[in-house]
């Protein structure tokens, strides 16, 4: 139970007189200047032309605006209120069912489906964020041959031309390489062209893929199978190497379910439990009960003692192994081993083992058939092709989605051999580096733009509409592929409807289709009966593997260091590298921005005499990288972790340039590992930015934690920490209670520090991107942080994460002293901002305990392309330079409950008002309603005894609170 | 100065009546800031700046006080969401065409409206109330609680062009956001605390 020694950074741990002093400073040293120095002549004039136009300015009222109504009105929309569609995110070629919320046709935000299985109401970071991607000016506008820019109907020439039978020869020659394909009627098409062209073949490759499992699925079973896990089901989980929680396919599902199992209440002690095996510390380390770091090739050998010992081999002499076998043994039917994706097929063969030993199969998890259409390995699927091009046997290639002149394996020499190929068509959403080297480029629709079906890893259907036409010359898949079958005219939504309504009767038809659409869930009978392929069935028979698994050998330990890659937590595989948003977004755990890095143990770093922001370089096979390392506590030692995504040339103006390309050095053989990689300080050093230590609470009993077998026993921990003076003490004036009084709880429990929120939050709030140089003067604007502490051991911390926000303090330190009353208390008590009384003293952000006040410092809205003044929400004010801002509860929303419930002579109903954080949230870990009503959810868990405020010592009395951390530790492991 | 015995003055360089003038002036130094202040203040609020009752000119002269006081059609039968949304809505060229396909369908005053219809590009109106966009008013609310069109719009049905009737300054709203008991229409209608509606987010978020 005890709460002190929390650190957040190596720095602070060390305490470094330095570190303290910059602290004490409220922004850094360099925080006046932009750009380039502006001297005192330049200053006066500048100063004093802008105080004549600004003068002058005023004296003229303003210009009228014109008001432009409709010629003929649509039927559904009621000027000023938002529409929601239902649709679906794909990514990774699977779906997240969303809702898109519409004004005046202009999509503006991104929430979940409550009645999509895969979303249950939340999204994820990549979701909140792709609505930027539609209005990103970067995109690819045109189509173009040879650079030159095009029509469709030139293409369309051109490729009939080339699908002449005489000149193609029943396709000899004529390959298709497509991302993961879920969606049916694509799957149809490319299914139909091959039927057209015999000899042709269809070729998929994402460079973050499920070869591993299908591997071992296939080793297993003979065939592919895909697993569905139901983690609510599971009091034991234990993970290989596996981010269930925030990067598999379903992981807004799973981390629903597994937090759905940590809520404890008072007095209870029934919690599931997680063990993480896992080399660089992810969120799902981070939330494990227990976790250790093994280097990503010792997951095997761990997995296989923990096989051994629920076979009943006896004690391996590892406590920690021990302790997992006897909690798994004691689980029966009741846990779940899950491995990770990026483990080798071996891995997932033992896991299948144990889990059928342990009887899981068909209680905990399912084997299902694969979701897509036609799994193939990914890997290999790519080296098909890319032998097929090196011999010169392709002869036309179309790439239709991707990338993978940047994200295939180094040593595969993808560009290189795509040079042999004689036509070359390009079809994405970006003019990217593939783009550059191929003869036509198709710009792709974005998700939000076209008619699409897709499928999402249990097995949904989705059919997804569009909310806009597609902003530039852009062409679905669906049209693509169908201009090869020699329909070039025909539309997506023709295409589908004739897909989804074969041999069907038509009013029927129409009825369900409409039903489908309206829902983001494809109606059962529709699915049932003209689904093109069947729903997953579900294989009855646990898998016999234990003779597989006995063929394996344990792998030799050795010292040299091992290079572990792993997708980016924010731009995945490279794709969102030009998402502001996601470049932005603190990486989860080490709070880098803009750029990637190489991550060490403090160990390891030791050992190569490297620190933070030095430059390695990492050769392997004779290629060699550079990167900058940044040292993570409870990283494995003797590995490296490096990131793909960055190291783009051609990504666009916000991702090009950026980091180091991680592609550059992995190999098709082993895409996820290097077992033995030559690693050297290379003298070098690289700025990097890390938000960890911005806005620094200054550790003050800010986290604190129990174990759920401490809290049964006192519940009231959190109250002999709690150091509030009393309430009369306070000068500042009494606030009656009204009816209603805002509050927020926030469970840390459950919080996974996935970024969800943070993002939703930007979305929300029209929060500007501000640049890596303006981040790393601690000018980021994001109103919602999440802070991360480690506490004990720099080599094994434990981890933890707290959301933190403008706390709405019924009695705040900003308000007093502001000089023109911009921030004051609202009668139902929030701290109230408003932007047009602000002249940006900064005072109230100095005053501000909890450092959750954001100051524009420039007009950071003025560089954005015109394209992206369709993104704002028109809700909330667009904040101009020099005013503050922070956190408002989502008062937009607030206020739109309160004038419905006005209209219908009602009280605002509990959960009426959801904040976009809260909607968000996959986790349920944030909670916001009135205080007031005493049977609200969010009084109920403020009345929990660990509920507790942040530095209630300073009497601020905080309306967000939080509920402290319970873990359920297994007394038989040491911590 | 002293040139061999005799003294020699400077002439003066201010008159004597400066004295006056400046004494005049410390002392007056409050009066004229007074005044500026007033003069400025009364400036600020006068139609040439706040352009309230200002008539604007608009592609087709449409005259409020023909159709509503003339032919007594409802505010709503155009301005359809004024009870459900936060604006009132802009009639669409279609509520136009309406009636104007068959009244008044040749007339050369309605020529704007008819090849908007036909080419299907809209009417652009010159705003007559526009609030700062760092200001939200939803009319729905104001309507359900009882403060009437008029109240905020005037005499509209004595408009034959349309002007705006207030300057929608800040403490106008707060006239009303004050004591709103005094403008609300309907009798026995609830009305929420001044101090409710004088909460700054009620309007600025």
């Amino acid at each position: 139970m005890t709460t002190k020694n929390f650190w957040r950074s190596l720095e602070e741990y060390a305490n470094f007189e330095e570190f303290q002093k910059s602290l004490e400073d409220e922004f850094p040293p360099d925080a006046a200047v932009r750009q380039g120095v502006v001297d005192r002549r330049e200053f006066l004039s500048l100063m004093s032309a802008s105080l004549a136009l600004a003068g002058l300015s005023s004296c003229a009222p303003a210009a009228p605006e014109k008001i432009v109504p409709y010629v003929r009105a649509p039927e559904e929309i009621v000027p000023g209120k938002p529409l929601f569609f239902a649709t679906a995110f794909p990514l990774g070629g699977y779906g997240l069912g969303i809702l898109a919320e519409s004004h005046m046709g202009r999509p503006t935000k991104i929430e979940g489906n409550p009645d999509h299985p895969a979303s249950l109401g939340s999204t994820d970071a990549f979701a909140q964020a792709s609505i930027l991607s539609l209005y990103d000016p970067d995109r690819s506008k045109a189509i173009t041959q040879a650079g030159a820019i095009t029509t469709w109907d030139a293409f369309i020439t051109n490729l009939a031309a080339e699908l002449d039978p005489k000149r193609l020869n029943k396709g000899e020659g004529f390959r298709i390489l497509t991302e993961t394909v879920t969606s049916p009627t694509l799957a149809a098409q490319l299914k139909q062209i091959l039927q057209q062209f015999p000899s042709a073949r269809w070729h998929q490759y994402e460079p973050v893929n499920a070869d591993s499992a299908r591997a071992a699925s296939r080793m297993t079973f003979g065939r592919y199978s895909d697993i569905r896990y139901h983690f609510d089901k599971a009091d034991v989980i234990l993970s290989l190497d596996a981010d269930f929680l925030l990067s598999m396919p379903g992981h807004v599902r799973h981390a629903r379910e597994f937090t759905a199992r940590r809520r404890v209440k008072a007095g209870e002690k029934e919690m599931n439990r997680l063990y993480a095996a896992e080399s660089a510390p992810s969120v799902t380390g981070a939330v494990a009960d227990h976790r250790r770091a093994a280097r990503p090739s010792q997951i095997q050998d761990i997995a296989s003692q923990i096989n051994d010992g629920v076979a009943g081999k006896g004690s391996t002499g590892d406590a920690w192994i021990d302790a997992v076998v006897r909690d798994l043994q004691a689980s029966r039917g009741k846990s779940i081993v899950v491995a990770g994706p990026h483990q080798p097929p071996e891995v997932h063969v033992i896991a299948h083992d144990l889990n059928t030993k342990l009887g899981n199969v068909g209680q905990t998890l399912e084997y299902v058939d694969p979701i897509e259409p036609n799994p193939v390995e990914q890997m290999q699927s790519l080296g098909d092709l890319i032998k097929d091009m090196q011999a010169g046997a392709v002869d036309l290639l179309l790439i239709a989605g991707g990338n993978p002149v940047y994200t295939a394996p180094a040593d595969l020499e993808f560009a290189k051999h795509l040079a042999n190929v004689r036509l070359r068509i390009h079809f994405s959403l970006y003019e990217d580096e593939t783009s550059e080297r191929c003869h036509w480029h198709i710009p792709e629709t974005h998700f939000l733009e076209s008619w699409a079906d897709i499928r999402s890893d249990d097995g949904t259907t989705t059919i997804m509409q569009p909310l806009i036409n597609p902003l530039y010359a852009g062409k679905s898949a669906y049209e693509l592929l169908s201009a090869f079958l020699g329909q070039p005219t025909r539309t997506t939504y023709e295409i589908l409807i004739e897909a989804w309504g074969q041999g069907r009767n038509k009013d029927e038809f129409e009825k369900l289709w409409r039903k489908s659409v309206h829902d983001g869930v494809v109606a059962p009978e529709l699915n049932a009966v003209g689904a093109l392929y069947e729903r997953p069935g579900r294989s009855q028979t646990a898998p016999t593997v234990s003779n597989v698994v006995a063929g394996f050998s344990p792998r030799s330990p050795s010292d040299v260091i091992e290079v572990a890659f792993r997708p980016d937590p924010t731009v995945y595989d490279g794709r969102f590298a030009n998402n502001g948003w996601l470049q932005e977004l603190p990486k989860p755990l080490i709070k880098i921005v803009w750029d990637n890095v190489a991550l060490l143990s403090p160990a390891t770093a030791e050992r190569l005499n490297v620190i933070n922001e030095d430059v390695i370089e990492i050769k392997s096979e004779g290629r060699a990288v550079r990167a900058p390392v940044w040292i993570s506590p409870g990283h494995a030692n003797d590995a490296v972790t490096l990131f793909l995504g960055y190291g783009r040339t051609r990504a666009g103006a916000l991702g090009s340039n950026r980091g180091y390309n991680a592609y550059s050095l992995r190999t098709s053989a082993s895409p996820w590992l290097i077992k033995n990689a030559e690693v050297r300080k290379s003298g070098e050093r690289y700025a990097l930015v890390s938000t960890q230590e911005h806005h620094s609470m200054e550790n003050r009993n800010l986290v604190r934690r129990a174990s759920a077998a401490e809290y049964a026993q006192r519940p009231d921990f959190v109250e002999a920490e709690r150091d509030t003076p009393p309430g009369e003490l306070t000068l500042y004036p009494e606030y009656a209670p009204e009816e209603y009084a805002w509050g927020m709880s926030i469970d840390l429990s459950t919080c996974i520090g996935c970024n969800a929120c943070v993002i939703a939050c930007q979305a929300e709030n029209n929060i500007p991107v501000v640049g890596k140089i303006e981040a790393g003067r601690s000018r980021e604007m994001h109103w919602l942080r999440i802070d991360r502490y480690y506490q004990g051991d720099i080599h094994e911390p434990e981890i933890f994460f707290q959301p933190v926000m403008c706390m709405h303090c019924e009695d705040a330190p900003c308000e007093p002293v502001c000089p023109v009353a911009a921030t004051t208390h609202s009668s139902e008590g929030l701290n109230e901002m408003t932007y047009n009384r602000c002249v940006g003293t900064r005072y109230c952000s100095n005053n501000c305990p909890y450092k959750v006040r954001r100051f524009n410092f420039f007009n950071f809205h003025s560089n954005e392309a015109p394209s992206m003044a369709l993104l704002y929400n028109p809700d909330v004010t667009v904040r101009s330079r020099g005013v503050m801002e922070k956190c408002t509860y989502c008062v937009q929303r607030i206020n739109h409950a309160r004038i419905n419930a006005k209209k219908e002579d009602r009280a605002i109903r509990d959960g009426e008002v959801v904040t976009a954080c809260q909607a968000a949230c996959p986790a349920g870990a944030i909670v916001f309603g009135n205080i007031a009503d005493p049977n609200s959810r969010v009084s109920k868990l403020k009345s929990e005894p660990r509920n507790y405020g942040v530095l209630t010592d300073l009497n601020t009395r905080p309306r967000t609170t939080y509920l402290a951390k319970l873990t359920n530790p297994n007394p038989a492991v040491k911590t | 100065m002293q040139t061999g015995g005799q003294r020699v003055y400077m002439a003066q360089i201010f008159h004597r009546s400066t004295n006056t003038l400046s004494r005049v002036s410390i002392f007056g130094a409050v009066f004229i800031v007074a005044a500026l202040t007033t003069v400025i203040s009364i400036l600020i609020r006068s139609p040439y700046f706040t352009e309230a009752r200002v008539v604007r000119v608009q592609p087709v002269p449409f005259s409020h006080k023909h159709h509503v006081a003339g032919i007594g059609i409802d505010c709503r039968y155009c301005h359809t969401s004024v009870e459900e949304s936060s604006f009132a809505g802009i009639p669409p060229t279609k509520t136009c065409m309406n009636c104007h396909s068959q009244v008044w369908a040749d007339s050369p005053t309605l020529e704007p409206v008819r090849a908007s219809f036909r080419e299907d590009r809209s009417l652009e109106w010159t705003r007559v109330n526009n609030l700062p966009d760092f200001v939200y008013f939803d009319h729905s609310i104001h309507v359900r609680r009882g403060v009437s069109c008029t109240t905020c719009h005037g005499p509209v049905d004595q408009m034959p062009m349309t002007w705006r009737e207030n300057t929608l300054f800040m403490e106008w709203c707060l006239e009303c956001h004050r004591h709103p008991e005094r403008f609300v229409q309907i009798r026995g209608q609830h009305v929420d605390s001044p101090r409710k509606l004088t909460n700054c987010s009620i309007c600025h978020r």
